[in-house]
């Protein structure tokens, strides 16, 4: 635990406070920002250079500025009369704390059942990208056909309705 | 003689870092070559500024300028210094840290960049193993750091140029990876100095570049127009079309802003050069094989520097794209050519070598570029026109 993790956390656990806690919208998509960068950090920290950048690239890249998007598109940018709070809080809490214990359990049990290796094993980029087409390339390609379904649902979705088509 | 030339910045830093107690010479030398990519790259944007504008000037057939010092090459000094005195006026109703934080973030994401372009042999600030990815996730950042500066200045202008520039941002974007993939399939490594070591060998005297080979010229030409439509540059410079929107995003920017906005857009223009010499044109290799004996980096930034050019040459020649015209140049042209081509490449690894693979690839990228470009244009009609104004 270096004071490099404990500075990347704090930013990490602001960010995304700040996010649920701020009022107008765009801030809080700015803040998000904050939290995928400082996750990406920690993953950078721990010597995950694929999964840090992929982080970057896909979450500041492209979630961060969909958020955005979205928030603008759809004259959300506007502050809210009442307050930020949803009435069904109550709800939210039991669900997120339901999510934080499932999560919390899973980690606690896997630390603890994974044998401590000595050494830090170097997964480099091309291990990864060797693992993705011999070993899991049934996931990757079942992933692909999804995406290309989501991505032709949009297209029709977005589509013009045509003049006088019944 | 030639080898102590070619790494002639290498060996510097080796011997200033030398003076320092041990303990503290990797930090020097990491730090050294920071300062100097912080160094060159702005004073080479001081002096491609002034190449521009003359440029421009001459195509336009104006004189361009001619006052400060010979030839008007001190111009970049005197603009400097203006915009250093200049008030600094942040709009009233702006959000004001987010104003300040968004040429702030522009920079050093753009800077970052830089880390991981080789410019030389041994010359690489980071030698990263997946430094095509770090790049990538660098011009990522970008994006939100134009929306913050088109959203906190409150002004319409500036938030209409903004979206415009992300929507291009986010489309031109895919084109760019994609056609980068392309490059990282027959090379094998996201690393860029074995990217470049790919391409080093010659038969004959000619360099084994990736742009000489069919898929390479097409994923050349399309990694240009992303390239192009990256960096708003004309004729993709709608997020700051003049005529229409002030300047876009950076309308609310002024003084030593705005001067930071102008040097991060011709630092992302030398950046995305660089890495488009990477990839396509070799690197730091020489053209021919009897050309060995000039320096790496000679070689490294007159390519950049052609690149430059080039973008010069095409705003002083082509007109601007309207909004439409742009995405669905980008969609349904632009990127299925650019998925098309990266089969192409799968095709062209596994033919193996031989002149079957020439012919079948090229005929393939010809025929498909002949009819998408025939059904895209097929309902134009471009006849005579007549303006009225101009009766």
């Amino acid at each position: 635990m270096s004071p490099v993790f404990y500075l990347v956390s704090a930013m990490t656990v602001a960010g995304a406070l700040a996010a649920v806690l701020l009022k107008p919208l765009v801030h809080c998509a700015l803040a998000v920002t904050v939290a995928f960068a400082g996750l990406a950090f920690l993953f950078l920290s721990l010597d995950a250079q694929f999964a840090g950048f992929a982080q970057i690239l896909v979450y500041i890249g492209a979630v961060a500025i969909l958020i955005v998007f979205a928030i603008l598109l759809t004259k959300g940018s506007e502050l809210p009369r009442d307050g930020v709070f949803s009435r069904s809080w109550l709800a939210g809490v039991v669900i997120s704390a339901a999510v934080f214990a499932a999560l919390g359990w899973a980690i606690l049990r896997s630390a603890w059942t994974l044998p401590h290796e000595a050494a830090v094993p170097a997964v480099t980029v091309h291990d990864i990208g060797v693992a993705l087409v011999d070993r899991y390339v049934l996931p990757l390609e079942i992933v692909a056909l999804l995406l290309t379904a989501a991505t032709i649902g949009a297209v029709i979705v977005a589509m013009h309705e045509k003049e006088g088509a019944k | 003689m030639i080898d102590k030339m070619d790494q002639i910045f290498v060996l510097l830093q080796h011997w200033l870092v030398a003076f320092l107690p041990l303990s503290l010479q990797p930090v020097a030398s990491v730090l050294l070559a920071v300062v100097a990519i912080v160094c060159v790259f702005p004073a080479l944007f001081a002096l491609t500024t002034v190449f521009e504008r003359k440029g421009l000037a001459r195509i336009q057939n104006r004189i361009g300028p001619n006052r400060v010092g010979p030839f008007g090459i001190m111009q970049p000094i005197a603009d400097g210094i203006k915009s250093l005195t200049k008030e600094d006026i942040v709009p009233s109703i702006a959000n004001a840290p987010v104003h300040f934080l968004a040429p702030v973030v522009l920079v050093v994401a753009v800077f970052m960049g830089f880390a991981v372009l080789p410019m030389g042999r041994n010359m690489v600030l980071v030698d990263m193993d997946a430094g095509l990815l770090f790049y990538f996730a660098m011009g990522a950042s970008t994006e939100v750091s134009v929306f913050m500066a088109g959203w906190s200045s409150r002004n319409k202008y500036s938030l209409l140029g903004a979206m415009r520039a992300v929507a291009q941002m986010i489309s031109y974007e895919v084109v760019l990876l994609l056609s980068s993939v392309s490059v990282v399939m027959i090379a094998g490594s996201l690393s860029l100095t074995k990217i470049v070591a790919a391409q080093s060998g010659y038969t004959g005297i000619f360099p084994h570049w990736y742009i000489f080979t069919p898929w390479g010229l097409v994923g050349f030409i399309m990694y240009a127009i992303a390239a192009t439509a990256e960096t708003n540059r004309s004729p993709f410079d709608l997020p700051e079309g003049e005529s229409e929107l002030v300047a876009g995003y950076h309308t609310e920017y002024s003084g030593f802003k705005f001067a930071l906005f102008f040097l991060g857009e011709y630092l992302a223009m030398f950046s995305i050069s660089g890495l488009g010499t990477t990839l396509f044109l070799g690197g730091w290799s020489a053209p021919f094989s009897f050309l060995t004996f000039i320096p790496s980096w000679i070689w490294f930034f007159s390519k950049l520097m052609m690149s430059i050019f080039v973008f010069i040459w095409m705003r002083g020649t082509l007109p601007r794209l309207r909004q439409d015209q742009l995405m669905n140049f980008a969609w349904k042209f632009v990127l299925p050519l650019t998925l098309l081509n990266l089969m192409v490449t799968a095709l062209w690894r596994f033919m193996g070598e031989g002149w079957a693979r020439w012919g079948v690839c090229s005929a393939i990228l010809i025929a498909a570029y002949i009819l998408m470009g025939r059904v895209g244009m097929y309902k134009e009609h471009f006849g005579p026109r007549r303006y009225r104004y101009a009766e």
